[in-house]
């Protein structure tokens, strides 16, 4: 056989063999249009958040100004107008988004690599380790965690984004590790495993090299709508007053400006913009989550064939 | 269920001990000395090593006494049973609404799978499911009961209502718009299992044999799919509990509804920690009896769960 056969029946082979599933996404995506609008939207308005928070200087931000008393949209200095102390809504939109979504992305990174291990290890271990392994799962989905958040953030005497990211992550790894869990436990049992398993890999590398890439796309996916649910668990702990610390903006601070019964009727500019970002950032989230699940439903479906 | 109450007790227990300020210093005045500071600290036993405060809890709360509320002054179990009441009903009401708007859309999805109006409740679902319902919440009470004034904002009962008849329909009127917001977006779970459901009976044996004798379409949706589909679906309720219980902080604080979400709020912001406490505790009971109740009732519909 010489070379030129070599490189035909290689040709071959890739063009028979199932297409990459980075490419079924691209084609997904592009084939889509709201998924690509959505994608757009996110990745350009994080972007403008962060390189936007670089312009603006946080204590000039929040420092009391009288003269921008409730400012109405679109007087000058206050394009979205001011709150009560006089502070722009604009710019605590720019610095609130930046900490919501970063503190979104980092929960979203933590709880998302923490649970992945515990379900690989969890299902594929199985037997004794499994079994307690669920029954730590099964108790921190019965605990309040809401509750117990809210206490832990009053007990400790000061924090910042990074120990509220760490303190949010201890609770909301579960949903993915339940459904690393259950995809470990089948792929375990595949020949691959078992094939691997005789000649003597190391059970590391079987878990983390072999199981795991296998599962990519739903851990992708899993990521992208776990993203979208952790914007909602900061922004919401932010707005029951239990966020952030004091004088730091977050999208939550922003809607809690609602509490007030004159803020919510007369002065909607105070806490309607931040509600609709929020309401539109979720929506595009989850509809990237939602068109990444498509793609990875086809790659299954073109392997099995 | 016992080992797991426990662990949540001691780490309940342990975090309320970790809080900041005393539970004395809302009542002490300038005249206070530190001796008599010291001596009610004493009799109170906050000066014991904690196992000891907490076997001395335990034995308390199995009395039904959970201790005095340092805020209102008043036995911590009537003051959660007085605000339990509204949060049950309107827990209740949201679960009740979710079933009757879930249940039809799922069946109705199912139906004209593939078509048009399962898009439709497809595109329902997934924007019910992707938006934090507290915005939406705020945005309702925005709507409903400012702009458009149609229901009330505040407070569970009218204060002017007296009577049987006029007081029941306060407090309904005053849970109708909570409620419903809660339930619209509670839905995509029932809707998406009942779909899957309704679309796997349709294609299956005792189905077509049913279509075969020339059973009417109305009577194989009434007697052979819907029974089938709908069974898990009923013992589900339980689980829900947990999500409705997590949401009542953010509808009673919305609504500004006394019910216990509020009620520890305000607990937190005035440091009253026996009050915390009981509620954490009855919070994680009351999932674990959900998700109790929704095992047993799926054993008994479906013989295959029963655990060995």
């Amino acid at each position: 056989m010489n070379e030129v056969e070599l490189d035909k029946l290689e040709k071959q082979a890739k063009e028979s063999s199932a297409p990459s599933s980075l490419k079924l996404m691209i084609n997904e995506f592009k084939a889509d249009k709201i998924a690509l609008i959505s994608v757009i939207l996110v990745v350009g308005f994080i972007l403008f958040t962060i390189f936007g928070s670089f312009f603006i200087n946080q204590n000039n931000l929040m420092s009391t100004n009288i003269m921008g008393y409730f400012a109405k949209p679109f007087t000058p200095g206050y394009i979205l107008g001011g709150d009560a102390a006089g502070r722009s809504i604009a710019g605590q939109l720019i610095i609130g988004s930046r900490n919501s979504i970063l503190i979104a992305i980092g929960l979203t990174l933590i709880s998302s690599t923490f649970g992945v291990c515990y379900g690989l290890v969890s299902g594929y271990f199985g037997g004794i380790t499994d079994l307690s392994m669920q029954r730590v799962y099964d108790f921190m989905m019965i605990i309040p965690a809401f509750m117990i958040i809210i206490e832990i953030v009053n007990i400790i005497p000061s924090y910042n984004a990074i120990t509220l990211t760490l303190i949010l992550s201890l609770f909301y790894w579960m949903g993915t590790s339940r459904l690393i869990r259950a995809q470990t436990l089948s792929e375990s049992n595949k020949d691959y495993v078992l094939a691997s398993k005789a000649s003597g890999t190391s059970t590391l590398k079987i878990i983390f090299r072999e199981i795991m890439p296998n599962l990519s796309s739903l851990i992708v996916v899993d990521t992208t709508l776990s993203f979208a649910e952790n914007i909602g668990v900061e922004t919401g702990l932010s707005y029951l007053g239990f966020g952030l610390p004091n004088g730091t903006p977050s999208l939550g601070t922003l809607i809690a400006n609602a509490n007030d019964a004159d803020n919510i009727t007369v002065y909607w500019w105070t806490w309607l913009f931040a509600t609709i970002e929020v309401i539109i950032l979720c929506l595009a989230i989850s509809y990237i989550g939602a068109a990444l699940r498509r793609t990875t439903n086809s790659t299954q479906h073109r392997s099995e064939k | 269920m016992i080992p797991e109450l426990i662990v949540l007790s001691v780490i309940v227990f342990i975090i309320s001990k970790q809080l900041p300020g005393d539970p004395f210093t809302g009542s002490i005045s300038p005249k206070t000395s530190p001796n008599q500071l010291h001596h009610l600290m004493k009799i109170n036993g906050l000066y014991d090593p904690w196992y000891q405060q907490y076997s001395n809890w335990v034995v308390h709360l199995f009395h039904g006494d959970l201790g005095t509320s340092y805020e209102y002054q008043e036995p911590v179990s009537s003051l959660i049973a007085s605000r339990a009441v509204n949060t049950f009903w309107l827990a209740l009401l949201t679960m009740i609404m979710t079933y009757a708007i879930g249940l039809p859309l799922g069946l109705y999805a199912g139906r004209h799978e593939g078509k048009l109006q399962d898009t439709l409740v497809r595109i329902y679902s997934y924007m019910t499911m992707s938006i934090p319902f507290f915005v939406v919440l705020v945005l309702g009470c925005w709507i409903f009961g400012y702009d458009l004034n149609l229901f009330p904002t505040a407070g569970s009962v009218s204060p002017t209502a007296s009577g049987f008849f006029p007081v029941l329909f306060s407090r309904l009127y005053h849970m109708i718009l909570p409620a419903t917001l809660g339930a619209l977006f509670a839905t995509s779970g029932i809707t998406q299992y009942l779909r899957s459901g309704v679309v796997d009976a349709k294609n299956s044996n005792y189905v077509k044999t049913a279509k075969a004798k020339g059973v009417s379409m109305k009577n194989i949706y009434k007697h052979h799919i819907l029974r089938n589909a709908l069974l898990p679906i009923a013992a589900f309720a339980g689980y829900s509990i947990t999500g409705l219980l997590g949401g009542s902080l953010f509808t009673e604080q919305i609504f500004s509804y006394p019910g216990m979400g509020l009620l520890f709020l305000n607990a937190v912001n005035f440091r009253d920690y026996t009050v915390m406490t009981a509620l954490v505790l009855l919070y994680g009971f009351l999932s674990l009896l959900g998700t109790l109740l929704s095992d047993i009732a799926l054993s008994v519909i479906d013989p295959r769960i029963r655990v060995k």
